[in-house]
């Protein structure tokens, strides 16, 4: 079915199996979307990684389809953010309808100002190929295809892995192991850690079909449409003339006899007519879950993405939270490694995205009671709730056909200095930074000025070049950047030519804010103090006790 | 933040249940069910406070019972 060319990319004999290899820093496990973005951060840091993945290609089926604004903006700092928003569909308008009606519309991103697009639509091996691209640029990284982990034991000085492939098994050792294998990862079975959570009794069929249609690239969803009643039915829109549908099947349908054509092309026929000319591309049928472990880090092991958590597909949270978790983990990973912070801030990793995974969680969880009820009485308030949506307002804001992934606030984080000053507006301590167009030695766009390491935005000339300097020189740099005034050696400075800085952050002469390696607010001022930026960079690292 | 009256506060309690019964003449149990759920909604939006809103289920939902 599939007109997808895959690629195959080679496995080589490791060195190995002829003699005992090195000690290693770090290895990820898993060449899926999370692990490749850990290892590509990793890599783009200086920091050797090997990835270790059992298959040769890319994901089979287009599977997670919606990359958020904020896995471009992640994938913007890492190098590869272009090629896959360019090669996407972008879309920020959702339509939900019932029956044929519409009854609720959102839009993702009302508001101009931003480099990427609320969500852009690309199948997986499209996205995946991409990151092994970049990967594969990156002379630090090495990609090891079809060697598949059987073994992992840890202490508390290292990680040692057993290894199997078509030549033979080898052993290696390292410091720390990020685990990315994946919702039915290996490594977690193996170790016998728990996962828990709840499996929703329903299933879906996706069906990708090749179609040249001009309806919008918009995400459209259905609560009992005529043409599949009683149940919910979802339209994406991806590149290359394929549409992704989803129709809800109920937890009676039989797996292995809806994935048939036969079965497939009367359900096609009867939402895009009789008439309608399309070749399926790709059909799966699942189930979902939603559960997650306990603790994402277990001494020398953090686990990311699917391996540490699952959530519904409604709300794209799965393949975006994944990426945000290594985008947490990797700089706090890199301080560690480099022995400038306790690996005590390695648990912040855990907190931050246990939050944010909770999260997600809730938010798929009461889509899934919204979509599936569990209960006639659900079934009647849920089906309450479409009927007034159709005349009321109010009921618009109840539809929840997904609420679809933005980035964690991480509010409660412990790396935070609460404000002392006043601020309006939204960026509070925890908060991804919200892009704006600017002009700057590194591009048209605030997000490129930021990430990476520490970095102090600063409204106006409010600090001396010899504060910049040490700011810039300390054992954690932190690097200046300026909106207005005159640039200098020691700064980035960036014209703020629509104002929309100075609005979104509430800046004001004087107003510097911190922010973490990956984009994270972590603390505000209304003027320049620098004992309290070196406490609240001491605070960001895991050592509040320097504050 | 208000709390939930439960003092009278209908000035004709008996013209109310009348029209709440009435409301639902002629309809089938699941008709009734839903207009009954359109109900809660449209009045939870009006009353929008959220304390208010979490005392009245904790109230109706007392007396009913352990979930079996």
């Amino acid at each position: 079915m599939s007109t997808h060319n895959y690629p195959k990319y080679e496995y080589r004999r490791p060195p190995e199996l002829d003699a005992p290899g090195p000690h290693r820093g770090v290895v990820v496990v898993g060449a899926g979307p999370v692990g490749l973005t850990a290892a590509i951060d990793l890599a783009q840091r200086g920091i050797p990684v090997l990835v270790l993945d059992d298959d040769d290609t890319v994901s089979i089926g287009s599977r997670a389809i919606c990359y958020s604004k904020r896995t471009l903006e992640i994938l913007d700092r890492l190098g590869c953010g272009e090629p896959i928003a360019a090669r996407g569909v972008g879309w920020k308008v959702g339509k939900v309808y019932q029956g044929n009606e519409l009854a609720y519309q959102f839009d993702l991103l009302p508001e101009t100002g931003h480099r990427r697009p609320a969500f852009v639509n690309l199948q997986q091996y499209h996205f995946e190929e991409a990151l092994v691209r970049r990967a594969n640029a990156l002379p630090a990284l090495e990609l090891r295809w079809r060697h598949r982990v059987t073994n992992v034991t840890y202490s508390t000085d290292r990680v040692s892995l057993a290894v199997a492939t078509e030549d033979g098994d080898y052993a290696l050792a390292c410091d720390w192991l990020i685990v990315c294998d994946g919702a039915r990862s290996p490594i977690r079975h193996m170790l016998g850690l728990d996962f828990e959570g709840q499996v929703f009794r329903d299933r879906f069929l996706i069906a990708d079909i090749r179609m040249a249609s001009d309806f919008p690239a918009e995400r459209r969803f259905w609560f009992d449409p005529p043409f599949h009643p009683n149940q919910s039915v979802l339209l994406h829109r991806q590149p290359d003339d394929i549409w992704r549908v989803d129709f809800q099947l109920g937890w009676d349908a039989d797996p292995e006899l809806e994935k048939q054509p036969e079965r497939i092309l009367p359900r096609l026929r009867a939402m895009l007519g009789a008439d309608a000319r399309f070749e399926i591309e790709w059909a799966s049928v699942y189930t979902f879950q939603c559960r997650r472990m306990q603790k994402f880090r277990h001494g020398r092991l953090l686990f990311a993405g699917d391996a540490a958590h699952l959530v519904s597909p409604f709300g794209a949270r799965g393949a975006n939270s994944g990426i945000q978790d290594v985008d947490n983990l990797v700089w706090k990973l890199a301080l560690v490694m480099e022995g400038k912070v306790d690996a005590a801030l390695l648990d912040t990793y855990n907190d931050e995205r246990v939050a944010a995974a909770d999260e997600n969680l809730r938010n798929s969880t009461r889509s899934t009671d919204f979509i599936t009820p569990k209960s006639a009485i659900s079934r009647t308030f849920r089906d309450a709730v479409l009927a007034l949506a159709r005349r009321h307002p109010f009921a618009r804001r109840l539809v929840n056909s997904g609420r679809l992934s933005v980035p964690a606030v991480l509010a409660a984080s412990t790396l935070n200095t609460p404000d002392a000053d006043a601020f309006a507006g939204t960026m509070v301590p925890g908060t991804v930074a919200a892009d704006a167009p600017v002009t700057g030695p590194r591009g048209a766009w605030l997000l490129a000025h930021l990430g990476g390491a520490f970095v102090l935005l600063a409204f106006g000339e409010g600090i001396a070049p010899a504060a910049a300097r040490a700011l810039a020189e300390a054992p954690i740099p932190c690097r200046v950047v300026q909106v207005g005034g005159a640039a200098g050696d020691d700064r980035d400075v960036v014209g703020d030519p629509e104002g929309l800085v100075a609005a979104r952050y509430d800046g004001k002469p004087g107003t510097c804010y911190l922010f973490r390696p990956d984009q994270h607010v972590c603390a505000r001022w209304r003027a320049f103090d620098a004992k309290a930026v070196r406490a609240a960079l001491a605070r960001a690292t895991g050592h509040p006790e320097e504050a | 933040m208000s709390a939930l009256v439960t003092d009278p506060n209908i000035a004709i309690p008996d013209d109310f249940y009348e029209a709440l019964i009435l409301l639902h003449r002629d309809l089938t149990d699941a008709q009734s069910a839903l207009v009954n759920a359109k109900l809660i909604l449209l009045l939870a939006n009006h009353i929008g406070d959220a304390g208010v809103l979490r005392a009245a289920m904790a109230a109706a939902r007392e007396d009913v019972g352990a979930p079996l």
